[in-house]
C-alpha cells in the first residue's frame, strides 16, 4: 500500500544492528559533539522551513509535534 | 555541576558528554543564547513575506533550559482564490463584500485583498526528569486578524544502550479559532448568495509522536520518528471558492469550497547525519498520508562544506512529490453534479515542490554565527488535466508557483 513501509522497516532494522555494531563510548563523541551534527542545530531555519511549506503544501509532521497553526490562505 | 571526587573517569566523561546525543545541543553549563532571523519570501505575482522571528534560550545547567521565542509575519500579495481561468474578464466580490476585483481573461484568478499580521509567542522549558530522562514542554500563541491559535506540547526523551540509543514520545493539543472577514461562507453555497454565519468556527488538532534515534557509529546517527495528527472541526479554507463549469468549460457559477471536518494524517521520518571529515551530509526522507487521500513523499538533502575559521557552504536540495491529491479535490465541478465536499485548492492537488538553496555561515566573537540562506521554489502540477471540458481544455489550470526565499541568521552567545 504504502511503498515507503518497506525502507522505513530497513531502517528501522538497521538502527537495531547498529546497537550491535558499534557502541560509541561517551569519549568517542567527538564528531558527534559538534552543533553541525546536532538534529536540531538551527531551530530558527527549522521554524522558518515548516511555515513555508505548510503553507503551500497539505503535508506535514514527521519532525515533531505542537508548534501552532496559522491562517495560511 | 559539582562532580565528587570519587566518580570514575568513566562515569565524568559519561557525565560530561551526557547531551552530546540525539537532538540535544552541545553541553553548555549555563548562559545565554540569542537568535534572530529574518525571512523574505516573495512569490512571483503572488504572495510577498516579510518575517522576523527571535529566540532568547536561557541555560540553566547541562539540561535545563527556558526558550522564549517571538515571531512577526507580515503577507501582502494574492493568493489564487480556486476559480477556473476563463477567455473573458471575471469579476469578484472579495471576502468582506465590500470591494470587487477583474481577473483578466485567460488568467487564473488571484484574489489581491489577501494581506495578514501574524504575531507568535512560544515558550519551551526543557528539564532532566531522571538520570536518563528528560522532558521538553511548550506552550504557544499566534494571533492573526481572522485566526487565533494555542497549545501545548510535551516530549519525553529517554536514553538507553550508554546513550547510543534515545527513545521519544511526544503529545500535543492545538486548538484554533478562524474569525473570517466578512462571517463565515455557508460551504458549497453561491458566492453571489452571500449566505454567512455569524460567528466564529473552531478546530482542534491533536499529534502524537513515537521516535528513536541511534548512533550507529562516532560519524552516523539515525533518527526514526512516527507522527500521528488528528485534526477536527472547521478545516475548510474560508476564502476558497470552487467554479460550477457548463459543457463548454464556463462558469455558472461559482461557490464555496467545503471540506470535511475530520483528518487523520501520519508521516514516517527518517533522518540521517554522517560527517565526512569536517563536512557533513544531513539527509532527511518523510512519507506522509492521510485519510483525506493524499499521499507525499519528501526527501531534504543538505551537504555541510566547512572550510577552515568556521565558515561553511550548505547546498540544498528539497524534493516533494504530492502523489496523490484529496479525494475531494476538484479544479472545478461540472454543472448538475451533487457533492458533499469539493475543493479546488491546489494544494491539495497532485503536484511537485522543488527547491533549491544554498546557505553560507560565518562565525562571530564568542561562538555566535552569522548566516544567509537564499532559496529558489517552484511547484509545478497538472496543467491542463484531461477530460476538461470546453474552452478550459485551452487553459492552464495549474500555473506553477515560483519563489525566492532570502533569510538572514544572527546569533550570539553570552
Amino acid at each position: 500500500m504504502h511503498r515507503a513501509v518497506p525502507l522505513v522497516l530497513v531502517l528501522a532494522l538497521a538502527v537495531l544492528g547498529g546497537c550491535a555494531l558499534e557502541r560509541v563510548q561517551p569519549w568517542e563523541r567527538d564528531v558527534l559533539a559538534r552543533k553541525s551534527m546536532q538534529l536540531d542545530a538551527y531551530p530558527l531555519d527549522t521554524y522558518l522551513d515548516e511555515h513555508i511549506y505548510s503553507s503551500k503544501e497539505t503535508a506535514r509532521g514527521g519532525q515533531g509535534v505542537g508548534g501552532g497553526g496559522c491562517g495560511c490562505n | 555541576m559539582q562532580l565528587k571526587k570519587t566518580v570514575s573517569i568513566h562515569h565524568a566523561l559519561a557525565l560530561a558528554s551526557c547531551s552530546l546525543l540525539a537532538g540535544v545541543q552541545p553541553a553548555r553549563a549555563e548562559g545565554w543564547e540569542t537568535s534572530a532571523s529574518i525571512l523574505y519570501y516573495s512569490e512571483q505575482d503572488r504572495v510577498q513575506a516579510i518575517e522576523p522571528v527571535v529566540r532568547v534560550k536561557k541555560q540553566f545547567s547541562e539540561d535545563e533550559h527556558l526558550a522564549v521565542q517571538v515571531v512577526a509575519d507580515a503577507l501582502t500579495g494574492a493568493s489564487p482564490n480556486g476559480a477556473v481561468p476563463t477567455t473573458t474578464p471575471q469579476t469578484f466580490t472579495s471576502p468582506s463584500g465590500e470591494k470587487t476585483y477583474t481577473t483578466p481573461a485567460n488568467e487564473i484568478p488571484l484574489d489581491p485583498t489577501f494581506r495578514d499580521e501574524r504575531y507568535a509567542l512560544s515558550v519551551e522549558w526543557g528539564r532532566p526528569l531522571g538520570r536518563t530522562l528528560r522532558g521538553i514542554f511548550q506552550g504557544h500563541f499566534s494571533g492573526e486578524h481572522d485566526y487565533k491559535s494555542m497549545g501545548l506540547s510535551a516530549t519525553l526523551a529517554r536514553d538507553f544502550n550508554t546513550r547510543n540509543t534515545t527513545l521519544t514520545g511526544g503529545l500535543s493539543y492545538n486548538s484554533d479559532e478562524v474569525d473570517p472577514v466578512g462571517g463565515v461562507p455557508v460551504g458549497l453555497s453561491d458566492t453571489t448568495l452571500r449566505q454567512r454565519i455569524s460567528g466564529t468556527e473552531n478546530k482542534q488538532v491533536l499529534e502524537a509522536l513515537l521516535g528513536v534515534t541511534q548512533v550507529l557509529s562516532r560519524t552516523t546517527l539515525l533518527q526514526l520518528n512516527y507522527t500521528f495528527g488528528q485534526d477536527s472541526g472547521y478545516l475548510t479554507d474560508p476564502y476558497k471558492l470552487v467554479s460550477i463549469v457548463d459543457a463548454g468549460g464556463n462558469p455558472v457559477s461559482i461557490v464555496h469550497e467545503k471540506r470535511p471536518e475530520d483528518r487523520a494524517r501520519h508521516a514516517l521520518y527518517a533522518r540521517t547525519l554522517t560527517a565526512f571529515g569536517r563536512d557533513v551530509l544531513n539527509a532527511s526522507y518523510r512519507f506522509y498520508w492521510d485519510d483525506w487521500g493524499v499521499n507525499a513523499q519528501t526527501v531534504d538533502l543538505r551537504y555541510r562544506l566547512q572550510f577552515s575559521g568556521g565558515h561553511y557552504l550548505e547546498p540544498q536540495l528539497r524534493y516533494s512529490l504530492q502523489s496523490s491529491a484529496a479525494d475531494f479535490y476538484r479544479p472545478y465541478l461540472p454543472q448538475g453534479e451533487t457533492v458533499e465536499v469539493v475543493s479546488a485548492d491546489y494544494r491539495l492537488a497532485t503536484m511537485t515542490t522543488t527547491t533549491f538553496g544554498v546557505k553560507y555561515g560565518i562565525p562571530t566573537r564568542r561562538d555566535g554565527e552569522f548566516a544567509l540562506r537564499v532559496g529558489y521554489m517552484v511547484q509545478t502540477g497538472e496543467d491542463q488535466p484531461a477530460g476538461a471540458p470546453g474552452q478550459l481544455a485551452s487553459q492552464d489550470l495549474f500555473p506553477d508557483t515560483k519563489a525566492i526565499m532570502v533569510q538572514l541568521n544572527y546569533s550570539l552567545l553570552f
